[in-house]
């Protein structure tokens, strides 16, 4: 019996039902999340998701990733009952490679909580070449846009609300931080279930 | 799944045939691409890529959570969903015999016979070369 892949196939959940419109829907949406930073949307997608996973984040990453993208998942989130899953799945689906650490990820997928590193772990690009920095997907447990933050920047009419539970203060230093860096800084995408946000490294934030 | 994937389309459609119903979804829809085939000249010497080959893959899931894959030379969709379904149906306890007995072994005797006849016709063509020695005379 031949297979590309060394694990079992009996859990591996399907991927788009049509792979080139199912994709191309979600990386409409992403663009929609990273044109408009702070607007919750919804992200439509068919696709098997393993437990442990948001759909939005899972599916977005089914849509973004191929096998020139290194992926890194936060060892909290790999620990996790079901996280092994999460990184066979998109194996399976996209062929990406794993990257051994952050610095090293194209894409990176984390969650909030105990085990976030941080931001300038990550690669942020060069002067010459901006692009060559992570994209981070962040599982939270809760989004609002009725309270929270005050987010300013391109794409925003003015100022925005966005609360993410389980990202405290450290966080916004590290955003600041990151914010100040442009044209090089992270990108990321905030998940909770099928709902999801971009911040753009453009977005400033305040409490 | 040697014998599946180079199987003739139409001997696997026929032998598959009263298990084309089966029901199932689709893990990964048949996609074809290239792979690079490499051989050792003489099956000892250095290894070489010897070209590529058209590969069709797929994986598909039946309803009793069996996963059948396969990797079929060519590009077949058809050939390759029905090479997955025979690898998942091969896993299953129950079918395992009847499957193997109607599908396998068919499509290895058909490759078997085929083989035989390639090496028939190139052994027909076959030129020995040797060297008369001159004779020294006394």
């Amino acid at each position: 019996m031949s297979s590309s892949t060394s694990f079992d196939l009996g859990g591996i959940g399907a991927g788009f039902a049509d792979p080139s419109f199912g994709s191309q829907a979600v990386f409409r949406s992403c663009l929609e999340a990273i044109s408009r930073p702070g607007t919750l949307l919804e992200v439509e997608s068919e696709a098997e998701v393993p437990k442990g996973a948001h759909p939005a984040a899972y599916s977005l990453l089914l849509a973004l990733l191929d096998q020139d993208t290194r992926l890194w998942i936060a060892p909290s989130l790999e620990a996790s009952a079901h996280g092994a899953a999460i990184g066979e799945f998109l194996g399976f689906h996209t062929g990406c490679r794993r990257a051994d650490t952050p610095c090293l990820a194209d894409f990176a997928l984390l969650s909030t909580g105990r085990g976030l590193p941080p931001l300038e772990a990550f690669a942020s690009g060069s002067e010459d070449y901006p692009d060559r920095s992570a994209t981070l997907v962040l599982q939270a447990d809760e989004l609002r846009d009725d309270s929270g933050w005050s987010l300013t920047g391109p794409g925003i009419r003015g100022r925005t609300r966005l609360a993410v539970a389980g990202l405290d203060h450290a966080f916004l230093a590290q955003w600041a931080a990151n914010h100040g860096m442009f044209p090089r800084g992270v990108d990321i995408f905030i998940s909770c279930g099928r709902r999801l946000v971009g911040l753009p490294r453009t977005t400033r934030i305040e409490p | 799944m040697g014998a599946l994937a180079k199987a003739d389309p139409e001997l696997l459609e026929s032998t598959m045939s009263a298990h084309a119903h089966t029901q199932f979804t689709w893990l990964r829809r048949p996609e074809t691409g290239l792979a690079m085939v490499r051989g050792r000249i003489g099956g000892t010497g250095d290894r070489f890529n010897l070209g590529e080959v058209t590969v069709t893959r797929c994986v598909l899931r039946l309803a009793g959570g069996l996963t059948g894959v396969a990797y079929v030379q060519g590009r077949s969709r058809r050939k390759c969903e029905l090479a997955a379904l025979a690898d998942a149906l091969l896993q299953d306890a129950s079918m395992h015999d009847e499957i193997f007995r109607t599908v396998v072994e068919p499509a290895a005797r058909a490759q078997a016979a085929e083989d035989l006849a390639r090496r028939q016709r190139a052994q027909a063509t076959k030129v020995e070369f040797f060297t008369v020695a001159r004779e020294t005379g006394p």
